[in-house]
């Protein structure tokens, strides 16, 4: 299908409405419901739609630890956040414009979010006696005038779409399950999008089951011309096209784009991969997407404990397969040991680390940024490695052929951080060619002379990678203190400290294949405002307004943290003030003062919840 | 390829490292036989691979001229599960203890024995933690007083054989470190089982549980005192191979030939490939002072290993799907084109 086409067929719609049709440039939109309610699904489809017809879109879900907590109640709150536009953008959006709210939990739980005078579309059906006091609503906020600030439009969705399906077969409870596409129908009119990608996902999600499809695509379609017809709405929007660079486009989600990028870099590494895992919250997904790929060489394994995932994995690399493990912060806190053995023995093996808010258990749905230091230091003895953060959804792709690519070369464990933000979060992605990335050529030892395990190769001091099955290279490797060059046991002294260094000397050695940082802004100035990980966007989008404001304000985003790039430091002599924005207290920020000791100052956040543009911009003028 | 024409001897599997056991210690013994047992397998020196946790036992990998791996405590049946998994033509042989095994590697143990992935778990029981110097372990009897436990301890302990079973792993056996021809015999028969084979080798550490099955190497009373179990063959055992088992009421009991009208033919008979548990279960359960100790192969029952099944899904998976197109994958279904 060709978007070209959508985008007429939603022109004829058009020209047969009354209602007139408002340019926006971009629209953020929260959808927020029980988790029941299908609302991640709705805001999925909605996305897909806006990409598809050619906004740029970036997307933020956020949903409760809870499967199902009760209905309507504020811990059930399930929200998606969708940020759409014709111009290029870089985050799923500070403030949403429009929230939907499907009941009172909902409207509770995300008003507060919403920008004064923003859009509300409520399901009134949803504003009973009890769903009131289940969400601590006194009186009916529909009715106490606490909303006057906002534009309401209060519609009575549940008791819409039963009207819409009275003629279908389908239960009660069958159709109450159709309304999300009733209210999504009615945002697709309010924002003039097609219902073409919707109606054939649904045909396909429901394949064999035609009184579903019938059912939920008629309350799309009905929700839409309700939107049309009702008159409630004055006005309709229209977001057009963004001029994104030429090419093909799909959607993709950090989680996605880390399994894809996996199985790419086995392939050009021309090896099998080997995923253990243990599921957690928010990595999962990652052994989902990748079960799916045994005809790719992919071996999945889900493991007894987050120990035994990356034991197998570990097993793998030595057998000479690519072994992957992935996780969050818990499941790393017990990989730990194991990272150790790894750095050790010096085998290729990849840890993704998907954070998400701790300490403990802390909020497995929430974002954070907070384990830098469990990655660069959560091991015991001196236990450096190569650890890496991509900055966006389609990022998580490259950096995980480029963990691939390090962990083979240098005979090192890699680590990946990504975090909620960028597993869940979407992006339009320009789907690369795979010629377009180069192979990277793994080779086993398969036959020496004087064979030692730990001799290593100059420029990069990986020691050979001798798979068990080659005839003569027999030779055994383990977590007791290697000699030098023949990984025969040894205590003695002064080998330690030169096997202590040489660890360490091999990971600062990965700082050879980072290219230069990119400055945006001026090379030098004022103000320096550094990141790394998830926050891109927001930094990225903040330093360009504060251009735009005339303030001196550059930035650099660090994908590589250990080693860092060797042009950082030269780089923040060149600025006034250094501002290091994170999701933490301050762990990057530490790392480059003790590094450089360069006076850098922070922005912080601990919620859970992405900084925002606006956040960094008035902390960035507060302090210079 | 055959023996003969590997042409392999017990020194092709000797390292060239120190080993560097207490002297005395059983542990030598097992690495004798074991280095004795594998050249005569078939099997090329380099598709060996021996894995380890901690602990004494697990520094056998040092010591053998094979591919190795010294992993850390407890773990070694992950790392063994991933080696075979990914690379089903190596034979894979796990070497742990007591403690490694049965405590800090409780959870992996169980899992490696349900899982039934084609490796030979040999377990090195001495009843004692060695290493950190004389600890009481999982597998010690109540009461033992150990630096640890100066009063004596207090939990029960653990059966591995028991343990293994009801885990449902497809071959268990049991021997000891001073019968090597009995020790070989059965480590043979483990490599030969296709599917996870856990043997328990009880050890004597002379250092720190000095005699704990001097009942098995005692000459004068070990006739007595050990059950070899044979398949099809009675459980006779005793000096004058007068005494045997039998099951009354699901309860076993040790009765004299020849003495209340029992002969040969009221003795229980060994069955390996026994599909009820609950005989083998009884077998496990059976200890000194008032049971004969069972040794040799308690059971053999077939089940496709874990790395057939996975090998064979992702053959499977691949003639469905074809095989897989990276262009595509990346590509995925729903796109769309910027002009």
């Amino acid at each position: 299908m060709s978007n070209a086409g959508l985008q007429s067929d939603a022109k004829k719609i058009q020209s047969s409405n009354p209602i007139p049709l408002e340019q926006l440039e971009h629209v953020t939109i929260r959808f927020a419901g029980d988790s029941g309610d299908g609302m991640q699904l709705t805001g999925n489809q909605f996305t897909n739609t806006s990409a598809f017809i050619g906004n740029d879109v970036s997307t933020f879900p956020d949903f409760p630890a809870e499967i199902r907590a009760p209905a309507g109640s504020l811990p059930g709150v399930s929200g998606f956040q969708i940020h759409f536009s014709s111009k290029d953008i870089r985050t799923a959006g500070d403030t949403p414009n429009v929230l939907v709210a499907m009941n009172p939990a909902a409207l509770k739980v995300h008003l507060k979010d919403l920008e004064k005078g923003g859009m509300v579309i409520i399901n009134s059906s949803a504003f009973t006696k009890p769903n009131l006091k289940k969400a601590g609503y006194e009186t009916n906020p529909l009715e106490d005038k606490s909303l006057d600030s906002y534009r309401v439009f209060d519609i009575p969705l549940t008791k819409l779409n039963e009207d819409a399906l009275s003629e279908t077969s389908l239960s009660k409870k069958e159709i109450d399950r159709c309304k999300n596409f009733f209210a999504l129908g009615i945002m697709y009119w309010l924002y003039d999008r097609p219902l073409e990608i919707t109606l054939d996902w649904i045909e396909k999600k429901f394949k064999n089951k035609p009184e579903i499809i019938d059912a939920n695509q008629k309350a799309l379609k009905s929700g839409y011309y309700f939107g049309e017809t009702s008159e409630i709405f004055t006005t309709h929007y229209h977001v057009d096209q963004a001029q994104l660079p030429q090419g093909t486009y799909r959607q993709v989600t950090g989680n996605r784009a880390i399994a894809l990028g996996l199985v790419a870099g086995a392939q050009l590494a021309g090896k099998p991969l080997f995923y253990g895992s243990y599921p957690i919250t928010p990595a999962s997904d990652i052994l989902h997407e990748l079960s799916n790929y045994k005809n790719f060489d992919v071996r999945t394994f889900q493991a007894e404990d987050e120990i035994a995932a990356i034991g197998v994995a570990l097993g793998a690399s030595f057998g000479g397969h690519l072994g992957v493990t992935g996780t969050s912060g818990p499941g790393v806190a017990l990989k730990a040991e194991f990272m150790g053995l790894a750095v050790m023995t010096e085998l290729p093996l990849v840890i993704v680390n998907v954070m998400r808010a701790g300490p403990s258990t802390g909020m497995p749905t929430k974002t954070e940024q907070t384990d830098l230091f469990q990655a660069l230091y959560g091991r015991n003895g001196e236990c450096p490695m190569v650890v890496l953060a991509p900055s966006t959804p389609s990022d998580c792709f490259t950096i995980s052929i480029e963990a691939m690519r390090i962990a083979t070369k240098y005979m090192v464990p890699v680590i990946i951080l990504s975090d909620n933000t960028l597993a869940n979060g979407a992006e339009p992605w320009k789907i690369p060619h795979v010629d377009e990335f180069p192979k990277f050529e793994v080779n086993h030892l398969v036959e020496a002379n004087n064979f030692l395990p730990y001799q290593r190769n100059e420029k990069t001091l990986a020691r050979p990678w001798v798979a068990p099955g080659t005839k003569g290279l027999e030779h055994r490797i383990g977590g007791i203190e290697k000699q030098d060059l023949t990984g025969n046991v040894s205590y003695d002294p002064q080998n330690h400290e030169k096997m202590i260094r040489l660890r360490a000397e091999k990971v600062q050695r990965v700082a050879q294949e980072i290219a230069p940082l990119e400055i945006s802004g001026p090379e030098k100035g004022d103000t320096l405002l550094v990141g790394w990980g998830s926050t891109y966007g927001a930094i990225a989008s903040a330093a360009d307004q504060l251009r735009e404001e005339g303030l001196s304000v550059s930035n650099i985003h660090i994908r590589h943290l250990s080693p860092l790039p060797s042009d950082l430091g030269d780089i923040m002599k060149r600025f006034k003030n250094v501002i290091i924005a994170e999701c933490n207290t301050g762990q990057l920020r530490q790392v480059i003062r003790g590094t450089y000791l360069v006076d850098a100052k922070g922005i912080n956040k601990i919620q859970g919840q992405p900084l925002k543009i606006s956040e960094i911009k008035s902390k960035v003028k507060e302090m210079i | 390829m055959s023996p003969a024409e590997l042409a392999l001897k017990k020194q092709d599997f000797v390292s060239d490292q120190e080993v560097r056991w207490c002297p005395g210690c059983g542990d030598y013994a097992i690495l004798a036989a074991v280095q004795k047992l594998v050249p005569t397998l078939g099997i090329p020196k380099e598709n060996f691979a021996f894995i380890s946790g901690i602990g004494c036992s697990s520094r056998f990998p040092y010591y053998m001229n094979t591919y190795g791996f010294h992993t850390i405590h407890g773990r070694a049946p992950s790392v063994a599960t991933g080696l075979k998994v990914s690379r089903p033509e190596l034979s894979v042989w796990v070497v742990t203890g007591d403690g490694d095994a049965l405590s800090i590697g409780g959870n992996h143990f169980i899992h490696a024995m349900r899982r039934n992935v084609d490796i030979n778990v040999l377990l090195f029981n001495n009843r004692i933690y060695g290493l950190t110097k004389g600890q009481y372990s999982p597998t010690s009897e109540v009461g033992k007083k150990t630096k640890s436990t100066p009063y004596g301890s207090l939990d029960y302990p653990i059966n591995s054989l028991t343990l293994a079973l009801a885990s449902e792993a497809t071959f268990i056996a049991r021997s000891y470190d001073v019968n090597t021809p009995h020790l070989i015999e059965v480590l043979k028969k483990a490599h030969e089982h296709k599917g996870v084979s856990f043997v328990e080798i009880y050890q004597n550490c002379n250092i720190f549980n000095d005699g704990a099955f001097k009942h098995l190497t005692d000459r004068t009373i070990r006739d007595d005192k050990i059950l070899s179990l044979e398949h099809g063959k009675p459980m006779i055992f005793g000096k004058e191979s007068n005494q045997g088992i039998v099951i009354r009421n699901n309860t076993p009991e040790v009765v004299t030939l020849g003495e209340n009208g029992i002969t040969e033919k009221d003795i229980e008979v060994h069955d390996e490939f026994g599909e009820n548990p609950a005989i083998t279960y009884m077998l496990t359960e059976m200890d000194h002072p008032k049971f004969p100790v069972p040794v040799g192969v308690f059971r053999k029952v077939e089940k496709p290993t874990y790395e057939h099944l996975f090998e064979k899904q992702v053959e499977t998976v691949t003639q469905q799907k074809g095989k897989g197109n990276l262009e595509k994958l990346i590509h995925g279904s729903d796109t769309w084109e910027v002009k």
